[in-house]
């Protein structure tokens, strides 16, 4: 099944251009990465999907974007925000306690029964796999934890909004490999219940965990296959370069 | 090599010299005033009200009328500065209009405050027929403030991360609850600072209250705020020049409570931004 359905999607910032006519699917419950150098359009992609790139008002968008057959242009801003949630490449957490950062979504979208905040906000942290780590612990400031934990208690406060989609923009940009193995770890095990868009700089980390792998150079798509194939037989000479680090 | 060594001393010698040069009035200011005036300060002086022509006595009411003052402008001035300045800094975008009104900020700075006095007593005092008041002298103070409240809220305001906003919007929420829930919490401490010296600045001038409020004698309290009032800096003003024969001891005591005040009010300040960058978590 089709979640995204991108068709000739073009950016512009002023009169440059961020993304050049691409055409997209994303599936339901895979794992798309996306990879390419820097400038490559890869998080300006990311970011039109949730709507974050119209904070920028020099931005020019055309072509299609449609979630589950819906234009996103036609959904209300907030709920779709709130059905496609991201985790950005450093960790963020709101200068707020655990608990409260965790809370923070479900607040604001207008839940005010405790019982409730408290149910989501534990399952959300157990699905993040922090839950044992933070447990005795909530009412710390969230800026206490780990560097990995941040990380981790970013994944589960957009989980507690109840999102179908997960972006992840260079999620283990800023991690050591123990926190990375973590992250990466939760990604594969939400696989089962949501359909995850992965930007990473790490190619190796692309193709750990990603179903299907998108190959991005210049603001164009250069090639979108299976991850064993881009891996072992792209079809392109540049996503092959890329693969082997001859560039980028 | 030898003759840039002594260049360099030289330089060194005149930096220190305009350096030390700015310290020695504020030094000698608060010393004189101190000196002077610390001898006149007991609780008769605080707590009663002038008499024999205000050369003996206390100086009570000035003290009220300016705390009134002071109170009434930071509720005029710190609503309508801290809205401006969320707008100012989180909806407005960069065209002719708010070019317009950066610029009138701007200006409202600058002018001089004698000038907001009759503009004070042309708009409050006589068209709107306030008469000399309260709050004729509170309104004219607020508009006075109003640049310092708007200037320091908006760089609070700017200076909470934009990362912060974009995760906010990102969990669903709207832009206003970004605003009431992220960016205002983290911005009040910059906001407190400004408007503290806005009340510092307030408590201070005389120029705006001459003509809309300050009452050059008046032995009882303000009942309410369409009476007169006395305020310190035009009580000090009056027996400095305008009552002869008053004890220097009643003048340097009434400029000590003033400076004593508006210290106080820039020490809250620094101890409000002192306590917020020791909090800082980003």
């Amino acid at each position: 099944m089709v979640k995204f359905r991108i068709r000739k999607l073009d950016i512009l910032f002023g009169t440059a251009y961020a993304l050049k006519q691409i055409d997209l699917d994303i599936r339901s419950n895979e794992i798309l990465s996306i990879i390419g150098p820097s400038n490559s359009g890869k998080t300006t992609f990311l970011r039109m999907l949730n709507r974050l790139n119209e904070l920028n008002s020099n931005i020019k968008i055309s072509g299609e974007a449609q979630l589950d057959g819906k234009d996103i242009k036609d959904i209300d801003i907030e709920l779709l925000r709130r059905k496609i949630g991201m985790v950005f490449a450093l960790p963020l957490p709101l200068p707020l306690s655990i608990f409260d950062n965790v809370a923070y979504g479900i607040r604001m979208s207008g839940e005010s029964d405790k019982k409730v905040i408290k149910e989501s906000v534990e399952d959300a942290l157990k699905r993040a796999y922090l839950w044992e780590e933070v447990k005795d612990r909530l009412n710390d400031s969230a800026f206490k934890l780990s560097g990995g934990q941040q990380q981790r208690l970013c994944i589960a406060r957009t989980l507690a909004v109840g999102p179908d989609v997960i972006l992840f923009d260079e999620p283990c940009s800023g991690l050591d490999p123990i926190s990375t193995a973590k992250v990466e770890d939760a990604m594969v095990k939400l696989k089962e219940k949501y359909t995850i868009v992965l930007v990473t700089n790490n190619v190796k980390q692309a193709a750990r965990v990603g179903d299907r792998t998108a190959f991005f150079l210049n603001g164009e798509l250069v090639e979108l296959d299976k991850t064993e194939k881009i891996f072992t037989a792209p079809k392109d000479k540049r996503t092959e370069d890329y693969i082997r680090g001859k560039f980028g | 090599m030898k003759n840039s060594h002594r260049t360099q001393k030289i330089a060194f010698f005149f930096l220190l010299s305009a350096t030390l040069l700015i310290v020695v009035p504020v030094g000698l200011i608060v010393v004189i005033i101190i000196q002077k005036g610390l001898p006149a300060i007991n609780w008769q002086f605080l707590s009663d009200i002038p008499r024999q022509g205000m050369r003996a006595g206390g100086i009570f009411p000035a003290i009220i009328g300016t705390v009134y003052l002071v109170t009434g402008a930071i509720i005029f001035a710190l609503p309508i500065g801290l809205l401006a300045a969320i707008y100012l800094s989180e909806y407005s975008k960069d065209n002719l209009l708010n070019r317009v009104i950066k610029l009138a900020i701007v200006n409202l700075a600058g002018v001089p405050s004698v000038v907001y006095g009759l503009f004070g007593l042309a708009l409050f005092v006589i068209f709107f027929k306030f008469g000399a008041s309260i709050l004729s002298g509170s309104l004219t103070l607020g508009i006075m403030i109003l640049p310092i409240v708007i200037t320091t809220s908006r760089e609070a305001l700017e200076s909470v991360p934009q990362s912060f906003r974009e995760v906010s919007l990102s969990l669903g929420a709207s832009k206003w609850q970004t605003i009431r829930h992220i960016v205002l919490p983290n911005a009040i401490p910059g906001i407190l600072t400004g408007t503290i010296l806005g009340l510092g600045r307030a408590a201070g001038e005389t120029a705006p209250i001459l003509f809309t409020v300050a009452a050059f004698y008046l032995p009882q309290l303000p009942a309410s705020i369409f009476d007169q009032a006395m305020a310190l800096p035009y009580h000090l003003y009056v027996i400095s020049t305008q009552v002869p024969n008053v004890d220097e001891k009643i003048r340097y005591g009434t400029a000590f409570v003033l400076l004593a005040l508006v210290l106080f009010m820039n020490l809250v300040a620094i101890i409000i931004r002192y306590k917020f960058r020791k909090n800082k978590k980003w």
